[in-house]
């Protein structure tokens, strides 16, 4: 047993839920106890899809489970199929019903109906979504594509895109225009956009695109087997790698990589001296895989950060991901449990988090600005704007996205000129987020005249999101501030001196200081300890 | 309005019963309005990852702010062997204490899983209790999906807890079902200005303030899907008083009039003390029931607050009822709102999705009462719909609330009439 709150990943049937929901004339019939249809409400709300989702749950309650609800499972199989007609079913077990032992395969297989009955196994208490929706859409691809002779034209397909997915909707609209720009048009789509009657003839694709290896990898490797398909290994999210993917392209049809960058933006934005602030700018990344190694990529070469933590929560994708944290020098963080990514970014103390819905609240905690790069997301991350992530369009969506949380070059400059002044002070925080401007008091300017009881709180800036204690009481201005674990004190000219530092630096400022005077084992930290740790550190 | 009965309720309709698939929340889901409630315990729902991602969609934003209760998630290795789940189990539970001492009531909540398993809770709630009283008090019930459907869960919650409430000789009122605060404030006040008291609830803010119970008891109910609680307490020798649930200007005041004829309350304190607010709630109705009157509604079963609802969106805002869905009918409890529904509706207990949503589509009702599965749906097809668990979490009951609550159904008709998007040709 393992004590949850936030997953950032729901149970394998809902991944299975996505793969159907994606496509259409397709039928999920789930067996499942009543109250398990609140996944329907993800995709009704979360995604606003403007139908059901095309699944049928068997509801079953206590008093069904005399034995009956095998019976149950076949009347429910034979009532959607009378209902809703669909050209192919699945059917599995919901976590429950994974208890109770009922085979969804093999009852569905004695019903006789007359379209393909695809059955599946998903383990409830081993795997995750993701797994759910790579292992259907493999099942539904195995079961329905066969090879078949190649277009006469250069097609592909699009693997992966599925209901519930980050960008997917526009991702794979940015593509197709990629594509065509080579004249290469997609054959099919899928599972996002697809029926089984798409998904029987995806073996006359000369190639596949995978965009998201977490719900397609494994359909790829089969289509690579059984039809002869190879499948791209680049995932088209970033300027360079989106270069780079059309010339994989390239590479596995012979044709020339046309692009047309003539509306891409971001590396103009990111050149131009505005963005020259962002230089070395510390940001921690964490996500699905695909979506975290994407951004490193994005965010180390492209806008110029400094990564200082990467990792993912899906376990599958743990190996690449260490390959490629280790890239830029770091130990991936492989974690479902979100208290130890709130536990690394507070050790780290980032300028920018990328993360999911739950690191843009760990952020929000901790006073530091995020971006969501991945899901799991909540509803204003399926926007109704064009917003896709892959692609030049995806890079300008990208650029713009990570740098609004952030202070820009002219505002930064005008916050570190200005800084005594009442508009441009460390509380104001930046023009653009919102947030309720402070006016400054006098008490704030003059430290000096605030009654000593009153220094603590005023020290444990909250942007910092170093919380410290530090002993209550007054104190005198000469009398350093001892720390509970007995190391590194601030002496209270330095702690005042700190305090003019900008607050976006200021947990970097603190931090090195300390840095510097452990490593040299000097306890008290001066005014000059702090200068001599800027000098020290000064690139 | 006047409390007299309409020439035929819907006491004696015959009710459509249904089985089938159903589009509702189960049990658990009560958690996230009763932990905010009891401000000393905590919810452990013993389950799988779909109860903890259940749990994450219904509580939406709320997860963020260290919420009171979590899922101690079933791993391949605890459905191995029971004696192995129990002792993962109670280091879960120890770990969970030792990290909140905050904490003096934990709910262990059954789930789906649990109880196909059959991981005895209930053995492990007394054992538990052994281990952390008296600081910790350990109760069981279950939330699970085959046991209870969306507010049932609340019920299981309290009817574990009567139970171990202490034995009182005292002739007091209690009052049952979880309330907002404000509503409570509100309830309370008036029941005070007549001089009824002490009042007892039941949930209670803090274990320390859980109400005795006993023959001289007598409890009314706030909430109509508190049938298991109904029974338990009577089986503590507790007094049922009956009245309509204290929905809009007419419900508010036949529920205090139940409990003010029970302790003798003069008729002219009663009017004294009524008179205002009464007044009050029959003008902020009126307000709104402009836009409802003459619209039909059409109820799917959600929480069980749907005949109560329904009585008052008939009889204070003239609506039609089409059809009144429910997942269950405890006809002791909301029969006093089944006299007073005027005949005519469909009175529906249970469900089968697809074959409401044809009657629906065929009825063609002004405003469908739906879940969040069914709502955007049904809005794509044309229909104006109000989405249910909002009357769960909003505060609705009782005579200040009267006109939010009209306003509640109101708003989407309005917004319908508002929205024009300008066709090009």
């Amino acid at each position: 047993m393992k004590l949850t709150l936030w997953t950032y990943e729901g149970p394998p049937h809902v991944g299975a839920m996505r793969v159907a929901t994606g496509m259409t004339g397709l039928h999920y019939v789930l067996h499942a106890p009543q109250g398990d249809t609140y996944a329907d409400l993800l995709f009704t709300m979360i995604e606003r899809r403007n139908h059901r989702p095309p699944v049928t749950f068997t509801t079953f309650q206590a008093r069904d489970l005399g034995g009956d609800t095998a019976n149950l499972f076949k009347a429910s199989a034979r009532d959607a199929y009378d209902r809703f007609q669909p050209q192919a079913m699945i059917v599995g077990a919901s976590c429950t019903a994974e208890l109770i032992q009922d085979d969804p395969g093999g009852l569905a297989e004695a019903l006789d109906l007359p379209i393909p009955v695809i059955p599946l196994e998903l383990p409830s208490y081993q795997r995750k979504e993701n797994f759910g929706a790579d292992e259907t859409f493999f099942q539904i691809v195995k079961a329905l594509a066969k090879p078949m002779p190649r277009t006469d034209a250069v097609t592909c397909n699009l693997l992966g895109a599925t209901g519930l997915g980050f960008r997917h909707r526009d991702d794979v609209t940015e593509v197709t225009r990629l594509l065509a720009l080579m004249g290469i048009t997609v054959n099919v789509a899928a599972p996002l956009g697809s029926s089984p009657a798409d998904i029987a003839r995806m073996g006359q694709a000369h190639f596949n695109v995978l965009l998201y290896p977490e719900t397609g990898e494994t359909a790829a490797r089969h289509l690579e087997r059984a039809c002869g398909q190879p499948y791209t290994k680049t995932v088209p999210i970033g300027v360079g790698a989106t270069r780079e993917f059309l010339r994989e392209v390239s590479g596995l049809t012979g044709l020339p990589a046309t692009v047309d960058e003539s509306g891409l933006r971001a590396p103009w934005w990111s050149a131009s001296v505005d963005s020259t602030y962002l230089t070395g700018k510390r940001v921690f990344i964490f996500g699905d895989a695909t979506h975290v190694m994407a951004a490193a990529r994005i965010a180390h070469a492209e806008v110029g950060f400094e990564v200082v933590g990467m990792g993912c929560f899906n376990r599958e994708f743990a190996r690449p991901l260490r390959a490629a944290a280790k890239g830029y020098g770091l130990e991936a963080l492989i974690t479902d449990d979100y208290l130890e990514v709130e536990e690394e970014i507070a050790r780290l103390q980032p300028e920018l988090i990328l993360g999911t819905q739950m690191e843009r609240h760990i952020g929000k905690r901790l006073g530091i600005p995020c971006a969501v790069i991945s899901s799991p997301v909540h509803v204003q991350d399926f926007p109704a704007r064009y917003s896709p992530q892959m692609g030049f369009e995806g890079a300008n969506v990208i650029f713009d996205t990570w740098i609004h949380p952030l202070v820009m070059g002219l505002e930064e400059h005008l916050l570190t000129m200005f800084r005594e002044d009442f508009e441009f002070h460390d509380e104001a925080g930046p023009s653009h987020h919102g947030a309720k401007a402070m006016a400054r008091t006098e008490a704030d300017d003059d430290l000096s005249v605030l009654p000593m009881a009153d220094w603590p709180p005023e020290w444990t800036d909250e942007r910092d999101a170093d919380p410290r204690d530090y002993p209550a009481g007054p104190q005198s201005g000469s009398i350093p501030v001892v720390m509970p674990s007995g190391a590194v004190v601030w002496m209270p000219d330095a702690e005042r001196e700190l305090k003019k530092i900008p607050f976006f630096v200021r947990g970097k400022a603190r931090r090195n200081t300390e840095k510097y005077a452990a490593d040299r084992g000097v306890q008290q930290i001066t005014v000059d300890t702090l200068y001599e740790a800027k000098a020290h550190y000064a690139r | 309005m006047s409390l007299d009965l309409p020439s035929s309720g819907c006491r004696s309709t015959p009710v459509l019963k249904e089985r089938g698939q159903r589009e509702v929340f189960c049990g658990l889901t009560g958690i996230i309005w009763l932990h905010r409630k009891m401000q000393d315990a905590f919810f452990l729902v013993v389950g799988s990852r779909t109860c903890a991602h259940l749990l994450q969609a219904a509580a939406g934003v709320m997860i963020f702010a260290e919420p009171r209760f979590g899922t101690a998630i079933l791993e391949e290795k605890d459905l191995a062997g029971l004696a192995d789940a129990n002792a993962e189990l109670d280091r879960e539970v120890g770990r969970l204490l030792a990290r909140r001492p905050d904490i003096r009531q934990l709910f262990l909540v059954g789930s789906c899983p649990s109880e196909v398993i059959k991981l005895d809770l209930a053995r492990a709630a007394e054992r538990l209790n052994g281990q952390h009283a008296p600081h910790v008090r350990v109760y069981n019930y279950s939330g699970s999906g085959i046991e209870t459907t969306f507010t049932q869960g609340e019920d299981a919650c309290l009817e574990a807890m009567v139970p171990t409430l202490t034995t009182s000789t005292a002739r007091e009122l209690l009052i049952v079902g979880a309330m907002p605060d404000v509503v409570e404030d509100q309830c309370l006040a008036l029941l005070a200005a007549m001089g009824i008291g002490p009042v007892r609830m039941l949930p209670a803010h803090r274990a320390g303030e859980l109400p005795g119970v006993g023959p001289q008891t007598v409890f009314a109910l706030v909430q109509p899907f508190l049938g298991e609680t109904h029974a338990a307490l009577q089986r503590r020798g507790a007094r049922h008083l009956p009245a309509p649930f204290p929905f809009g200007e007419e419900g508010t005041t036949a529920w205090l009039r139940a409990i003010a004829d029970e302790f003798g309350v003069p008729a002219h304190l009663f009017d004294a003390v009524t008179a205002a607010p009464r007044a009050r709630a029959q003008k902020a109705v009126a307000a709104q029931a402009a836009e409802l009157r003459g619209k039909s509604v059409f109820f799917f079963p959600d929480s069980q607050l749907e005949i109560p609802l329904a009585r008052f969106l008939v009889r204070e805002c003239g609506m039609t009822a089409i059809e009144v869905g429910t997942p269950y009918l405890h006809d002791a409890i909301v029969g006093p709102d089944l006299d007073l529904l005027p005949a005519g509706p469909v009175i529906s207990e249970g469900q089968d999705v697809d074959k409401q949503l044809d009657r629906q589509r065929a009825a063609a009702p002004d405003l469908t009462v739906c879940g969040l599965g069914l709502a955007n749906p049904l809005e794509a097809q044309g229909f104006t719909t109000k989405w249910a668990i909002e009357l769960v979490f909003t505060p609705v009951h009782f005579y200040e609330q009267a006109g939010d609550l009209a306003g509640l159904f109101s708003r989407p008709l309005r917004r319908k009439a508002a929205l024009r998007q300008e066709a090009i040709a």
